[in-house]
C-alpha cells in the first residue's frame, strides 16, 4: 500500500475550511471482457474557488475518468469507484441517485471536448440550455428559462442571442458551439466547473478565446475550475496547480509554476520536451516520449513509466521494475509532490534534459522560466 | 419545398411509367398468349386455334404493342370500352385499368373493394410490431449486454430467422386447426361497417402473426439504434446537466434513436399496403396480395398490371413520405 495521505498543494489554513472539491485515494475499476481494468489508482487532489487546477496525461491516462466521477457520470451498475470524492462537504462516492443528479449540472458542471457531438443535433440551443437552467429550477417558467439562456449566450460573447438562440448546434461555427456549451456549464452559476479538454477541437485562435472567456468567467462566478487537457500550453495560461496523470495514477503535482518550472518526474520532462516553442529556431527537433502508454490490461510492474523512461538506469538496483514510486515530495518542497525512485531528480533535468529543450536557457541562467510562456501572467 | 415536392412526383410519375410498360412487355411478348386463358375459360377449355385467333383480334392483341399500350394509357385518363368476344362491348370508365379477363368486371372497382382489407392488415399488423417492436428494443438497449438482453436478442434473432410464410403457416395451424381456439376460428376479412366485432376477430390472427414477426425486426433496429444513441456524447451532456434517468433516455436517446427506424417503417408499411400475399393467402383475407397471386395464376394481364401499378405508386408515396418525415425529425436534413 502506498502512502496516500498528502499534503495538497493549495494548503488548506490551520483551521480554515476544506477546498470545494476533495477527491481523496481515488480509485475507478471497470470490468472488460479482458478483465478488470484500473482506469484510476489512488488519486487524491483538491480545488478550492477560485482555483483552477490542471489535469495533464496522455490519452488513457485517466484524466476525464476521474473527473467523470466527480459527477457520478459512471455506470454504477459495472464501475467500481472507492476512495472519498467531497464536493462542498458533501461525498459524492455511494450517493443516491436522485440527491447527485441535485449536484449535477448545478453545483458542478462539465464542458466537454466535441461540441458538435455534445450537444443534441435535433433540439434548438436555446432549448438545450433552459432544459439545464429548468432541471434545477422547477419553479421558473418557459419564458424565464429562455430568457436566461438568451442571457447567458450573451455573455459568452455570442453576437445576437436572442435570435441565435432558436439555432440548432450546426448553424453554429465551431467556436460558438463551444461556447454555447459553456454557457448551458454555467447557466446555474456551479461552484465547481469541469473543463474536459475545451479546446481541443477548435482552431488555434479560437482556442485563446474560449480560455480568455474561461478565465473571465472564473473571475466573474469565483468558481473552482479543474481543466483537462494535454496542451501544457494551456497549463501555463490557466492553470494554478497543475496534477500530471500516467496510467491512471498521479505522478507529479505541484503548483503551475513550480511543476513547468523544476518538474521533478521524467514523465513530465517528456511532456515538456514534446512542446513546440514557436520562438526556437526552426531546426530545433521535438522530442517525443518514445513508446505508447502501457495498456490498462497489462500494466507494467513497478513504476509504471519504466518502459519509457530513460533515466531508470540512474536509479540502483531494480527499483524501477519492482516497485511503484509513492508520490512524495522531492527536493522542492512539501507542495511540489512526485513520483519517481531518482534520488537527485533536479540535477538530472539540469544536466540532461534542460539543454535539450531549452538550450539558451541551460546555457545561461539555470534557474528562469523554462516552459512558461512570454504572454504568461500569475 | 414545393420545388422538392415537384421534383418528386414527376420521378415518381416516370417510374410508375416504367413500371407499367414492363409488365405490359413482359405479358405481351410472353411465350403464351395473354388471349390463351381468356379463351380457355369462355370455351369451356375447348379453345381452337381459330377461336383464340379471335378472342386475340378482338382484345386487340394483333395490333403492334405501341398502340395497344397506348389505349391502355388512354384508358386510364379517359376510359374506353372493351371488347372480349364477338360482339358485347363493355364500358370502362376512368381510370379504366381493363376488365379482369377472369371475373369480366372492372379492375379498378375491384381493387377498390380489396383496398380495405389489405388496409385493415396492415395498419393493424404495423401498429402491432411498433408498439411491441420499439419498447422491447428500448428496454433491451438499456440493459444492454445483461443476461435479459442477450436472450431477447438471441431468441429474436432464431425466431426471425424462420420465413415468414412458415412462421404464419405454423400460427394459423396451430391456434385455429390445431387447437381450435374460438376467437380466431373465423379468420378473413369482413367489413368493418357491418360488424366491427367480425372485422377484429377475423384479423387478428394475421395482426398477430404480422405483428410478431415484424416485432423481432423491430426490435432489433430500435435497440441497435438505440444502443448507439445512449452511447453519444450529448447523451453523457445530458446527464450531466442533471436531468433524470428517464428524460435522459427518451428524450434525447429515444428522439435521436427513432430517426432511422422510421425510415425502415416507411418502407416497411409501403410494402405491407401494397399486399400481403402470404398474410392474405394464408389467413383467407381477400386483399390485394391475394388478388394479384389469384392473377398471377390465372394469366390475368390487367389485374396483374393493376396490382404492380398499385405497388409501385404505395411505393414512391411511402418514399416520398418517408424523406419528408425525416427532414422534420432530423432538423440537419435539408430537401433538395
Amino acid at each position: 500500500m502506498t502512502v496516500t495521505t498528502q499534503t495538497s498543494p493549495s494548503v488548506v489554513p490551520p483551521g480554515g475550511e476544506e477546498p470545494f472539491l476533495v477527491v481523496d485515494d481515488l480509485t475507478v475499476r471497470f470490468p472488460t471482457e479482458d478483465g478488470l481494468i484500473t482506469a484510476v489508482s489512488e488519486l487524491s487532489y483538491s480545488v478550492g474557488l477560485g482555483e483552477t487546477l490542471g489535469i495533464v496525461g496522455e490519452s488513457g491516462s485517466g484524466k476525464s475518468v476521474s473527473s467523470m466521477a466527480v459527477l457520478g457520470l459512471h455506470d454504477a451498475r459495472t464501475a467500481q469507484i472507492t476512495g472519498s470524492i467531497r464536493v462542498g462537504g458533501t461525498e459524492v462516492i455511494g450517493l443516491g441517485e436522485s440527491r447527485m443528479r441535485k449536484l449535477r449540472g448545478n453545483q458542478v458542471s462539465m464542458i466537454f471536448q466535441d461540441a458538435l457531438a455534445a450537444l443534441h443535433p435535433f433540439y434548438k440551443v436555446g432549448g438545450q440550455l433552459a432544459e439545464a437552467y429548468l432541471v434545477h429550477h422547477p419553479s421558473a417558467s418557459k419564458r424565464d428559462a429562455r430568457r436566461k439562456a438568451v442571457e447567458m449566450l450573451d455573455r459568452v460573447g455570442i453576437p445576437q442571442p436572442d435570435r441565435r438562440v432558436d439555432d440548432f448546434p450546426h448553424q453554429f461555427s465551431g467556436g460558438m458551439r463551444q461556447r454555447a456549451m459553456i454557457a448551458m456549464g454555467l447557466i446555474n452559476d456551479p461552484s465547481l466547473l469541469i473543463a474536459d479538454e475545451p479546446t481541443t477541437a477548435l482552431d488555434v485562435t479560437v482556442q485563446a478565446q474560449i480560455l480568455d472567456l474561461l478565465q473571465d468567467l472564473q473571475r466573474e462566478f469565483n468558481s473552482a475550475v479543474i481543466i483537462i487537457t494535454h496542451d501544457l500550453g494551456v497549463i501555463a495560461e490557466m492553470a494554478d496547480d497543475v496534477l500530471v496523470m500516467y496510467a491512471g495514477r498521479a505522478v507529479e503535482y505541484g503548483p503551475a509554476r513550480e511543476i513547468l518550472t523544476h518538474p521533478e518526474m521524467p514523465y513530465t520532462w517528456g511532456l515538456l520536451s514534446s512542446v513546440p516553442d514557436v520562438t526556437s529556431d526552426t531546426s530545433a527537433r521535438l522530442i517525443p516520449i518514445p513508446g505508447n502508454p502501457p495498456s490498462l490490461l497489462s500494466m507494467p510492474s513497478g513504476c509504471s513509466f519504466h518502459p519509457r523512461c530513460a533515466h531508470r538506469d540512474k536509479v540502483p538496483g531494480d527499483l524501477c521494475t519492482t516497485t511503484v514510486p509513492d508520490l512524495a515530495p522531492g527536493g522542492r518542497g512539501p507542495g511540489h509532490l512526485k513520483r519517481c525512485h531518482l534520488a537527485n531528480p533536479d540535477e538530472v533535468y539540469e544536466a540532461e534534459v534542460l539543454p535539450e529543450i531549452a538550450p539558451d536557457v541551460a546555457a545561461g541562467d539555470p534557474g528562469t522560466d523554462v516552459a512558461a510562456r512570454p504572454d504568461e501572467e500569475s | 419545398m414545393f420545388a422538392y415536392l415537384v421534383k418528386r412526383l414527376l420521378s415518381g410519375v416516370v417510374v410508375v411509367f416504367l413500371v407499367s410498360l414492363s409488365i405490359f412487355l413482359l405479358f405481351w411478348f410472353g411465350p403464351s398468349s395473354p388471349a390463351q386463358p381468356i379463351c380457355d375459360r369462355d370455351t369451356s377449355n375447348r379453345c381452337t386455334p381459330e377461336r383464340l385467333a379471335n378472342f386475340e383480334e378482338n382484345l386487340g392483341y394483333n395490333n403492334p404493342w405501341y398502340t395497344e399500350y397506348g389505349t391502355f394509357v388512354k384508358g386510364v385518363f379517359v376510359g374506353r370500352e372493351i371488347q372480349f368476344g364477338s360482339t358485347k362491348k363493355f364500358d370502362c370508365p376512368a381510370p379504366c385499368l381493363g376488365y379482369s379477363y377472369r371475373t369480366k368486371t372492372p379492375v379498378f372497382e375491384e381493387m377498390k373493394e380489396r383496398m380495405p382489407a389489405t388496409f385493415s392488415v396492415a395498419l393493424g399488423g404495423a401498429a402491432l410490431y411498433l408498439v411491441l417492436g420499439i419498447p422491447i428494443g428500448v428496454a433491451a438497449a438499456r440493459r444492454r449486454g445483461t443476461v435479459a438482453d442477450k436472450a431477447l436478442v438471441s431468441s429474436f434473432l432464431v425466431l426471425s430467422s424462420v420465413p415468414y410464410y412458415l412462421f404464419a403457416l405454423l400460427t394459423w395451424l396451430f391456434l385455429t386447426v390445431q387447437w381450435e381456439i374460438p376467437l380466431f376460428a373465423e379468420t378473413g376479412y369482413f367489413s368493418f361497417t357491418e360488424n366491427p366485432a367480425k372485422w377484429f376477430s377475423g384479423l387478428l390472427l394475421a395482426w398477430i402473426a404480422l405483428g410478431i414477426f415484424g416485432c423481432t425486426q423491430y426490435t432489433r433496429y430500435a435497440r441497435g439504434s438505440m444502443v448507439e444513441a445512449l452511447s453519444e456524447d450529448y447523451i453523457r451532456t445530458a446527464k450531466a446537466k442533471g436531468l433524470a434517468q428517464s428524460k435522459v433516455v427518451y428524450k434525447h436517446g429515444l428522439r435521436a434513436a427513432l430517426v432511422p427506424v422510421v425510415t425502415i417503417f416507411g418502407i416497411d408499411f409501403g410494402t405491407l399496403l401494397a399486399g400481403t400475399i402470404f398474410t392474405e393467402r394464408i389467413f383467407d383475407i381477400d386483399g390485394i396480395g391475394f388478388w394479384s397471386l389469384q392473377a398471377v395464376n390465372g394469366r390475368d394481364l390487367p389485374v396483374v398490371s393493376a396490382t404492380a401499378l398499385f405497388s409501385a405508386i404505395v411505393l414512391i408515396f411511402s418514399n416520398l413520405i418517408v424523406d419528408l418525415i425525416y427532414s422534420v425529425l432530423d432538423p440537419r436534413v435539408r430537401l433538395s
